[in-house]
Formats: structure tokens, C-alpha cells, sequence
């Protein structure tokens, strides 16, 4: 019996799909001339060297210009300290936020037919195809003095534009996608009958989600989130019209570095961004390794 | 009547996948639905099991009428077309998932779980693939799987749709008549789903046939081979008639 189901597996004609796909279309040895293969890795270097490395080159060595103790004092400044805090506390809550909602999205869009499913799909991207700035002047035109609920928020003593509240929201509203635009293509893959078959046992929804569901989009959304975070901690358009630039109260990083810059503070402004490219390589990494036991 | 339909009505966005369906199936037999695609035998063994409900009529299970209990509350276990076995867990864990999605005070301890998914491997030759996965076992076993997680809880009635539709043809035939012995063996009351009139025919103690919703006659595989009703039946069977005059005579 052992033997013969060995065999069966190699063949695997019925397969679950994934495991039988992969099987049958492993990728032909591709057409190859070398000298094709050179000019595009010579160009496909220089773009990268041009684009990504150099400038990155730049800030590390614009930020080191002055000195190590330059360095420490510009990190070390006040300013720059609240600015990271709220940066870190803006890219948490809207991580949180956009996770959460993400998921509950994708599950209802991928599991539930309903008329306006498309519509909604639809507005749930709206914030890819919106530039960041336009974003954060609807904010200011819902939430400000003269705005939408301006006369509500003033007599609840509640302040969103030129607050921390307002960078929070901004960033949500950027970073809104990312997760559901991970997770809607594997759940919609996945299909009903597992979850069919589980409830017809007796699964409460709950358990359903915790033993079928969650391991199979657990690295699409771990993904997700990491493509969330490193959006959030850089955005820049929508939080600086939103913001007002007050300084240790609604500047994050980005809008540090600009304030520094337009100052003239080139270390200072080049030791600030180092943050966030030491922050961006993190998240690099982490997304490799995801990425990379995803399969 | 262990099984009975009253009168079935079912549309699916303006089609109608039931008209006035009624049946019934007795305590420990085995009944084949059979039809060509969209005759609406599928529909049938999901509204059996609370996967759908019907627009009108009835549907009772043990004397008791259902349509309002939902499916997890019917005493029921169901194989599905593509087995629909969770393909995060073990085998073993399979087969345990509907003892352990039970309410507190009707949850077995963890050794009896235990015990019984043993019992269950053992039932379908497979001790010492408990800790495989799905995607490691071959079509018949991932069948075979699907079989014991559906038994696993004691269901009074088991429905199976289409069960030998994804396997090749080579092991179909084993598997039919590994599956006949095993509900004998279990003794649990099933209805299947096939398009397959010699698989019906081989199989089943009850055919019922239906067509484009309608149910065109219901018998034993000896009456609806000699005795077809309507043409649409006589149609139906013609082609495979001799085979299946063949078999039934070799029964005999």
C-alpha cells in the first residue's frame, strides 16, 4: 500500500492545485544568447546603481560630513525624537487599523456575494489612484475650522487638523489597500468548500477563521503588513498638509527632513533621513524573509 | 422513510435547479442520485444537508422536518466533490476536526477523540499516515480521508457528492466497491451523487434519476434497466444499457 501510494504522489494527477500546477509548468530553460543576458544586467546595474545606490551613498555620506558627533547630536535632538515617536505611533496605529480592517474586507469580498460588491472593491483602492496631497486637503476640508464638521468637532472641543489626530488619519487613509489588496487574491483562491465543510461539523465562525482560514493568509498578511509599515513611516504628501508643521507636536520624520533641509541644516536633514533608510532596510529584510517562506 | 422530500422547490437567480422534488429513502440503504450536469442533483444533496435551502416544501430527516435546523444539527456527514479536506492539518487532525468543533457538553475527552480517530485510520488502512498532509496523500487516499472525517462524529446519514469524480479511472472501480462495503460495514444510511449510470447501477440499492430538476423515475438499478419510464430515461441508460444488463445479470 505504501509503495503504491509513493507512486501516486509523484504522479499527482488530481492534486489540490497549487502542488499539481507547479509540477506541470516548471519554467523552461529560457531562450538565452549571452550577450542578450549581459546588455540587460549592464543596464539593468547601471539604472539601479543611478536610481537606488548612489543617492543612498549620498545620504550616508552627507550625514557622516560633519563628523560622528554631528551626527549623534542631530539624532539626538529633541525634535528629531518627537518626530520619530510620532512617526512610530502614526505607522502603529494605522498598521493596526488597515490590518484589521483589511482582513474583515477581504474575508466579506471574498466569501459573500452581494450587489455593490464590485463598487466597494473598487473604493477600497481609491486611495492608490489619489494623489497623497489631494488626501490630506479633503481632511482639511472635512475636519478644519471651515470644513465639514468643523462646527460639531469645535463645540466637542475635538482638534484633527493641525493635530496628531490628523497625521494619524492621513496616514491611515494612504496605507488604507495594502493589506486587503494581499489577502483579497488568496482568500478568493481559497474557495468556500473547507470553510463549507467545517461549519457542516459544527464550526462557530471564530474557529473556522483560527484553523482554516488564518493559516492560509498568515504570510500574505504578514506581507501586507510590512508593505503597510513601510508606506506609513514614509508618507509625506497628505500628512504635510494636514500637519501644519508644528515642530515636536504634528512633524513626523519625512516632514522633519524638510523642515531641516529647507533650513539649510544639510547634516542634520541627511542624518535625520539615515532613520528612516536604516528603518527602510529593516523592513526590506523582514519582507525578504517573508517573502521567502511564503514558499 | 428515514430521508423524505415533500414537494422541493429551489431557483438559483431564475433557474430552476428543483421542480416539485419528492423522495424517500429508507434507514440504511444506499440511494444514487443521477442526472446529467445541471439536472440539479448537487442542489438536492446540498439542501439534504442545510448548504441551501429550498424555496417550498419540505425536507425530513428521521420524521422530523429540518428546513429550519441548520446543517450542523442534522446528524449528518458530507463528503465533498473535491474532498474539501483542510489542507493546514495532519490527517489525523482532519478526521478529529468534527469531534472537536462540538459543543462543551457533548465534546468527547482528548483521548477518546484520540481513540476514535484511531479507530477511524484503522477503518480505512491508514495507521501510519495520521501525521501526513493532504497534499502528500494520493487521490484515493485523500478520498478515503474525506470518508472517515465525515464518519468521525457517528452521523445518522451520509451524503457523498460525486465522491469517485477525482479520481482516475484505474482506481475508481476499487474505490466503488471499497466504498459499498464500507457503508455495509458502518451500516449508515447515504445518498450519493453521480452522472455515472454504471456507477449507479453498481453501486446503488435505490436510483433516483432526475433531469433539468425534475425527478424522471426512481426504482432499483434492475427496474429502471428493464422498466425505463420516460424516454428521457430510456435515452439515458440506452447507451451503457448492455453493460448494465450485463452487471445486473452477473448480480443476479
Amino acid at each position: 500500500m505504501e509503495k503504491k501510494s509513493e507512486r501516486a504522489y509523484g504522479r499527482d494527477v488530481v492534486g489540490d492545485g497549487l502542488h499539481s500546477i507547479q509540477k506541470v509548468i516548471e519554467p523552461r530553460k529560457p531562450y538565452s544568447r549571452p550577450i542578450v543576458k549581459y546588455i540587460l544586467i549592464s543596464v539593468s546595474v547601471l539604472f539601479l546603481a543611478v536610481m537606488l545606490v548612489i543617492p543612498l551613498i549620498v545620504v550616508a555620506v552627507n550625514a557622516l560630513g560633519d563628523g560622528w558627533a554631528a551626527y549623534r547630536e542631530a539624532i539626538l535632538d529633541e525634535y528629531t525624537v518627537k518626530a520619530l515617536l510620532l512617526t512610530l505611533l502614526a505607522t502603529v496605529t494605522a498598521v493596526a487599523v488597515n490590518t484589521v480592517f483589511g482582513i474583515f474586507a477581504a474575508y466579506l469580498l471574498s466569501k459573500f456575494y452581494f450587489k455593490g460588491r464590485q463598487v466597494l472593491a473598487t473604493l477600497i483602492d481609491i486611495p492608490f489612484s489619489i494623489s497623497p496631497v489631494i488626501a490630506g486637503l479633503v481632511f482639511i476640508l472635512t475636519f478644519g475650522n471651515i470644513g465639514w464638521m468643523g462646527d460639531f468637532l469645535k463645540a466637542h472641543d475635538i482638534k484633527i487638523v493641525f493635530a496628531v489626530p490628523g497625521v494619524i488619519l492621513a496616514t491611515i487613509f494612504v496605507t488604507f489597500p495594502f493589506v486587503f489588496r494581499e489577502l483579497f487574491p488568496v482568500l478568493n483562491a481559497q474557495g468556500k468548500d473547507e470553510e463549507e465543510a467545517a461549519a457542516l461539523m459544527g464550526a462557530g465562525g471564530f474557529m473556522i477563521f483560527r484553523r482554516i482560514t488564518f493559516p492560509h493568509i498568515k504570510w500574505a498578511l504578514l506581507y501586507g503588513v510590512i508593505l503597510c509599515t513601510a508606506r506609513a513611516m514614509g508618507e509625506f504628501g497628505a500628512v504635510s498638509v494636514i500637519s501644519g508643521h508644528l515642530r515636536g507636536k504634528t512633524n513626523t520624520l519625512p516632514l522633519h527632513v524638510e523642515i531641516l533641509y529647507n533650513e539649510f541644516n544639510t547634516t542634520a536633514a541627511f542624518a535625520v533621513s539615515s532613520i528612516l533608510v536604516i528603518l527602510a532596510v529593516l523592513i526590506l529584510i523582514a519582507r525578504n524573509i517573508v517573502e521567502w517562506k511564503r514558499k | 422513510m428515514y430521508v423524505e422530500m415533500r414537494h422541493i422547490n429551489k431557483t438559483f437567480d431564475g433557474f430552476q435547479a428543483s421542480r416539485d422534488v419528492s423522495f424517500g429513502v429508507e434507514k440504511g440503504s444506499l440511494t444514487a442520485l443521477l442526472g446529467p450536469s445541471g439536472s440539479g442533483k448537487t442542489t438536492i444533496l446540498r439542501m439534504i444537508a442545510g448548504l441551501d435551502r429550498p424555496d417550498s416544501g419540505d425536507i425530513l430527516i428521521d420524521g422530523a422536518r429540518v428546513n429550519d435546523l441548520p446543517g450542523s444539527k442534522r446528524g449528518i456527514g458530507f463528503v465533498f466533490q473535491n474532498y474539501a479536506l483542510f489542507r493546514y492539518m495532519t490527517v489525523a487532525d482532519n478526521i478529529a476536526f468534527g469531534l472537536e468543533a462540538k459543543k462543551k457538553s457533548q465534546r468527547k475527552s482528548k483521548a477518546e477523540i484520540r481513540a476514535r480517530v484511531e479507530e477511524l485510520l484503522g477503518l480505512i488502512s491508514m495507521q501510519d499516515l495520521g501525521k501526513r498532509y493532504p497534499h502528500q496523500l494520493s487521490g484515493g487516499q485523500r478520498q478515503r480521508v474525506a470518508f472517515a472525517r465525515a464518519l468521525a462524529p457517528d452521523p445518522q446519514l451520509l451524503l457523498l457528492d460525486e465522491p469517485f469524480a477525482a479520481i482516475d479511472a484505474k482506481v475508481r472501480r476499487e474505490l466503488r466497491t471499497w466504498l459499498k462495503e464500507m457503508i455495509a460495514r458502518v451500516g449508515v444510511t447515504s445518498i450519493f451523487v453521480t452522472h455515472d449510470q454504471e456507477e449507479a447501477m453498481e453501486v446503488a440499492d435505490l436510483v433516483i434519476l432526475t433531469n433539468q430538476g425534475r425527478i424522471e423515475q426512481i426504482g432499483s438499478p434492475e427496474e429502471i434497466c428493464l422498466h425505463p419510464q420516460t424516454d428521457f430515461v430510456r435515452d439515458f441508460i440506452d447507451a451503457r444499457r448492455f453493460e448494465a444488463l450485463k452487471t445486473v445479470s452477473r448480480e443476479i
